[in-house]
């Protein structure tokens, strides 16, 4: 790739048109042929073309914007961090985490907390694990900073609630056992929208 | 050009039966239930066609493709506290909006608006009762709708002075400015085609006009179509030229103080005069109906396309200037008038 498609800092689509403003005329002639210019320039008419186009677009050709919101969601982007989910293990069915605390450890704003104890097996199992979304401001470092992938962002984002202190379990945020060929892998942080090649276009990382 | 017979006009008139005062009476009821429906349907069908040519939906959700809105809108208008204020002059505050829907609709009894029909014999009472298509078939009918749509300049005018409000004062003032300008177009660009057809009545105007769309006036007087199409829009307070009550510039104008169903009167007021506006078009202009077959159909499509056409104006463009607005009448629309009506009298001579 040559040098010279970074250095075109025109990232439209170079279609300008330069305008031809003419100066206001100085004499009545001027002045009236002017207004009969514009009086019977078809401007107006093409005003009313783009508007009646753009309502058969909307109507037939499927180009209606509005996005019925409760009944219809956008797609969100894979890195979007909203409502933790608790991931589970594909084979077994066994939840991912291990204990190992550092989510909780990492937490800025302090909004998890966890227990953890012995099993009859000598393994570290979750005896206690909450996270207050009344104090979550959503960062995202438990997420990251998990080393099995447990702790991840789901797709939730309404997260209106009718009080401030708003815990939720280990057993609320887990993967239902039923629902576990359901369950969605986190992109997480590196992750790259769908389109991210077209976005990317416009901001070179290279000069 | 020579100057239509209308011969046919007898045969046309005298076939009707005789009009009683019961028939004008129901028609009267119908012209009010009607049109208030239609004034409420209006803007519902505004919003839906605002939204489509913004691509947009509309209002969706009360009833099918929220076709229940105008009932949640009217429920609300009429539940809504009717507050005066305190500076107001009372009295004038709350008879102003009856000003403007009264006049309205005063001006659609002149107006051919729906076929004639006689009720069917089985109905009690009212039974084999003729109801015309105009409620009062004056033979200065278009002299009589416009008067009495300049009367109309009556509410905006007395509502705006009436409510101790700076914005209402301006719009008041606009009104006067407005309406008084624009009834000098209205009046002069008609003149045309009532001088072409020698009767102020919409009967001769339509029995003029009939058999096809060859003897459509608007071919004989483009120039007077298109001028009275404009100082309608002005008339009526439509966009390019709602002026009067232009959010930007004077929050509200006349209608500021005003909420709940007197501000709805002035709503009704100002959809009547739309169709007011659209009937006198299609019938001065379109051909107006024929009594036989499918005629009442093509007068209805022709009102609904003068109504939707001032939908579509609304969505595309943009406000003039107040003086840019008075510079069009005064500057480009009344001489165009006269010189319409010169030319038309010139032909009509030799």
């Amino acid at each position: 790739m040559g040098l010279e498609q970074f250095k075109n800092r025109n990232v439209g689509q170079q279609e300008y048109v330069l305008l031809d403003l003419e100066h206001t005329p100085q004499s009545p002639m001027g002045k009236f042929k002017q207004v009969v210019k514009r009086t019977f320039k078809p401007e107006l008419f093409v005003g009313l073309g783009v508007t009646m186009r753009e309502m058969i677009n909307a109507l037939f050709r499927g180009q209606m914007h509005t996005i019925k919101y409760p009944f219809e969601k956008l797609p969100i982007s894979p890195r979007y961090r909203a409502i933790h989910e608790m991931l589970r293990l594909l084979e077994s069915g066994h939840y991912r985490c291990i204990g190992c605390g550092l989510c909780e450890k990492i937490c800025i704003s302090n909004c998890i907390t966890m227990d953890t104890r012995y099993d009859e097996n000598q393994r570290k199992e979750v005896s206690e694990y909450t996270i207050n979304f009344g104090r979550c401001i959503f960062c995202g470092y438990c997420a990251e900073v998990c080393p099995e992938l447990a702790i991840v962002h789901g797709p939730r984002y309404e997260t209106a609630s009718e009080q401030r202190a708003s815990f939720s379990l280990f057993e609320d945020m887990l993967t239902p056992i039923d629902k576990l060929n359901l369950q969605q892998e986190y992109d997480g942080f590196g992750a790259v929208t769908p389109n991210a090649d077209e976005n990317i276009k416009k901001t070179p990382l290279a000069y | 050009m020579e100057v239509v017979s209308y011969k046919n006009v007898e045969t046309f008139v005298q076939h009707l039966p005789e009009v009683t005062a019961l028939g004008v009476w129901i028609k009267a009821i119908i012209i009010l239930a009607v049109i208030s429906a239609i004034a409420g349907f209006g803007t519902y069908v505004e919003r839906k066609v605002l939204a489509f040519m913004q691509r947009r939906l509309g209002p969706m959700h009360v009833g099918p493709y929220g076709l229940l809105q105008i009932i949640a809108d009217g429920i609300k208008l009429f539940t809504k506290e009717d507050i005066v204020p305190q500076n107001a002059n009372r009295f004038i505050f709350m008879v102003a909006p009856v000003i403007t829907a009264a006049t309205a609709f005063i001006a659609l009894a002149a107006v051919p608006v729906f076929p004639d029909f006689t009720i069917p014999e089985w109905i009690p009472v009212i039974g084999g009762t003729f109801v015309p298509s105009i409620a009062s078939d004056l033979n200065v009918g278009i002299l009589f709708v416009l008067g009495m749509m300049a009367a109309g300049l009556y509410g905006p005018l007395l509502a705006g002075m009436a409510q101790a409000n700076k914005w209402g004062i301006i719009g008041a003032a606009r009104t006067a400015i407005q309406f008084l300008s624009y009834e000098v177009v209205t009046g002069l660009s008609i003149l045309a085609p009532i001088m072409i057809v020698g009767s102020l009545s919409f009967v001769d105007f339509n029995a003029a006009q009939a058999g096809g769309i060859a003897n459509w006036l608007v071919w004989k007087q483009p120039v007077a179509f298109i001028l009275f199409l404009i100082a309608g829009f002005a008339e009526t307070n439509r966009t390019p030229f709602d002026l009067l009550e232009h959010e930007a510039e004077v929050v509200s104008g006349y209608a500021t103080e005003y909420s709940g169903m007197r501000w709805g009167m002035f709503f009704i007021g100002e959809y009547a005069n739309m169709i007011t506006i659209s009937v006198i078009a299609a019938i001065v202009f379109l051909g107006g109906y024929s009594t036989e077959g499918l005629g009442w159909l093509w007068i209805m499509l022709k009102i609904a396309f003068f109504f939707f056409l001032m939908l579509w104006v609304r969505a595309a463009w943009p406000h003039v200037r107040p003086d840019q607005l008075m510079w069009l009448c005064w500057k480009v629309l009344m001489p165009i008038a006269v010189i319409n009506v010169v030319i038309t009298g010139i032909v009509m001579m030799v």
